[in-house]
């Protein structure tokens, strides 16, 4: 990477620009992203992201690897969302083969997504809070997201890189703890919610950093490919597991969480509703994950006949789609996978110019990247 | 508009496309002279509306380049498929950037990785390897040192 000669077009057009470099290693940036920001006193004039720290190349192993394979990557990926990347990689393969998953398995990938939903949005509003100057949120949404994990670690044996769902249905069946854990645990949950909004959400330092800053507009936010939380708080309807239903998303009761204001504040709403709305959803299956088997019977060598598909998911970022073509053989011919944090962080300088510096970490905080996705 | 209408209006805005059967979306094929106008005309037309380009991704076919193009639009609530053929030996294509603003890094991921060149891409550098670097999703790339053989 060349980061000092910045042709074709030049970053610093004279001395008088004031820059500053925030990371690779920087505490606001939650993984290696290197922003160069052009300052003129403390106003953001310019904003360029640097890529490419974590760059693993998923999508040139994905071609070496068969279609079982392939999916154990993408863990790596969106490692916060990673249940939720082997869905679509499932779903992709499954589509290929035309393999029908069955019943139990639906069930079990949807609570899997939904826990892993709420894990995801407990760690953001942790870190949320520490990028504005509190401290102590990240200590209560640990103390939760820790439950969750635990509850993972017990069925799939991991907690962060699950690798649980595979095409045909999920890997084991669950844990004869789980239903039961689950349960225990979803009223603390709902309690600790209130607990968050008390800490955080009336707070008048925190409203007074985030409320107004970061303005996205839907326009700007369809335009830019900006999905999930991002794009709800900007008032755009894109949630996928409402437009286009996957796994039996049709058939299970829940919102579709708009906020309209399209600053940080807005985005940050989206996400506390968005966390009541993934318990309604696991309390509403809890009790009623159907017998019958977990896997569907598949060959062990997979090979989809010529063609491509398509598949989107809702992870807890945005829209995560895989593009798979297949040339007849038993590895994949190109695998793309059209990550949400790599659109979501091309708004940011639609959102952060004419700011101020401090402003631009609230809006970084409130994107809620993960480096690995977007350089993956 | 369902499939069988998007084929109606789209076979009419230019004379030079064809269609690809069997996928999941319609699928236009087009070729670079066309595909600037084919382009503007989706985003647009009030029938077609595609304001939301979810996936552009290259493909390497060993006899040539493809772009592919998802459109979708978030009003009308249709999806589409447009595949621009892309010459191998001078791999250069119009960019769309200033129609969808999305296309501008995933331009640049797209040149980065099959080193294929958008004509007035307002910023066309590489964006996650070294600029002395090959162009790893070619189909003919080999790195003996830091790929593994298995």
């Amino acid at each position: 990477m060349n980061l000092f000669d910045d042709q074709p077009t030049k970053f610093v057009e004279s001395e008088e620009d004031f820059v500053v470099n925030v990371g690779p290693q920087h505490p606001s940036t939650h993984g290696v992203l290197h922003l160069k920001i052009k300052l003129e006193g403390e106003t953001v004039r310019d904003v360029q992201p640097h890529l490419g720290y974590i760059h693993r190349s998923i999508e040139k192993m994905s071609e070496a690897g068969s279609y079982r394979q392939f999916s154990y990557l993408t863990s790596r990926m969106d490692y916060l969302s990673s249940h939720i990347n082997n869905q679509a990689c499932a779903l992709a393969v499954e589509k290929a083969i035309q393999v029908e998953v069955p019943e139990r398995a639906r069930v079990i990938r949807i609570l899997m997504a939904e826990l892993t939903r709420l894990a995801s949005h407990e760690l953001w509003w942790g870190a949320t809070g520490l990028d504005i100057g509190a401290v102590t949120p990240f200590f209560f949404s640990f103390r939760d997201r820790e439950a969750i994990l635990d509850i993972f670690e017990e069925t799939c044996g991991a907690r962060l890189t699950m690798n649980y769902m595979v095409p045909g249905g999920v890997m084991i069946d669950i844990h004869p703890n789980f239903q039961r854990r689950v349960k225990d645990l979803l009223p603390k949950l709902r309690k600790n919610l209130k607990e968050y909004d008390e800490l955080l959400t009336g707070n008048i330092i925190f409203e007074e950093r985030t409320k107004g800053v970061g303005y996205l507009s839907p326009e700007d936010a369809v335009s830019y490919g900006c999905t999930g939380p991002v794009a709800r708080g900007s008032g755009v309807r894109c949630d996928i597991r409402k437009r286009y239903p996957y796994d039996g998303y049709e058939k299970v009761q829940f919102e579709e969480i708009i906020e309209t204001g399209g600053d940080c504040y807005a985005r940050y709403k989206v996400r506390m509703r968005e966390m009541e709305q993934s318990i309604r959803i696991v309390e509403q299956l809890i009790d009623t994950i159907p017998e019958g088997d977990f896997q569907a019977k598949t060959k062990n060598v997979l090979k989809p006949p010529k063609g491509e598909w398509f598949v989107r998911v809702e992870t807890a970022r945005g829209e995560l789609g895989v593009y798979l073509v297949s040339d007849g053989t038993m590895h994949p011919y190109r695998v793309k996978f059209r990550s949400p944090n790599f659109s979501n962080l091309s708004a940011l300088k639609q959102m952060s110019v004419g700011g101020k510096m401090g402003d631009l970490v609230a809006t970084m905080a409130t994107l809620d990247l993960v480096i690995p996705d977007i350089d993956r | 508009m369902n499939n069988d209408d998007l084929r109606t209006y789209v076979s009419a805005l230019s004379a030079e496309i064809s269609f690809e059967e069997g996928g999941q979306y319609l699928t236009v094929l087009c070729g670079t002279n066309e595909f600037r106008k084919l382009m503007e005309r989706l985003r647009y037309d009030a029938a077609s509306d595609f304001d939301y380009m979810f996936c552009l991704s290259g493909l390497d076919w060993k006899t040539h380049f493809q772009v592919v193009y998802h459109l979708e639009s978030m009003k009308n609530g249709h999806g589409l498929v447009v595949k621009l053929k892309v010459n191998r030996e001078n791999p250069e294509a119009p960019t769309v950037c200033d129609i969808w603003r999305t296309a501008e890094f995933h331009e640049r991921e797209v040149f980065d990785l099959f080193g294929i060149r958008f004509k007035d891409h307002p910023d066309l550098r590489r964006l996650f390897l070294d600029d002395t670097w090959g162009f790893p999703l070619r189909k003919d790339y080999s790195d003996d040192k830091t790929i593994v053989q298995l």
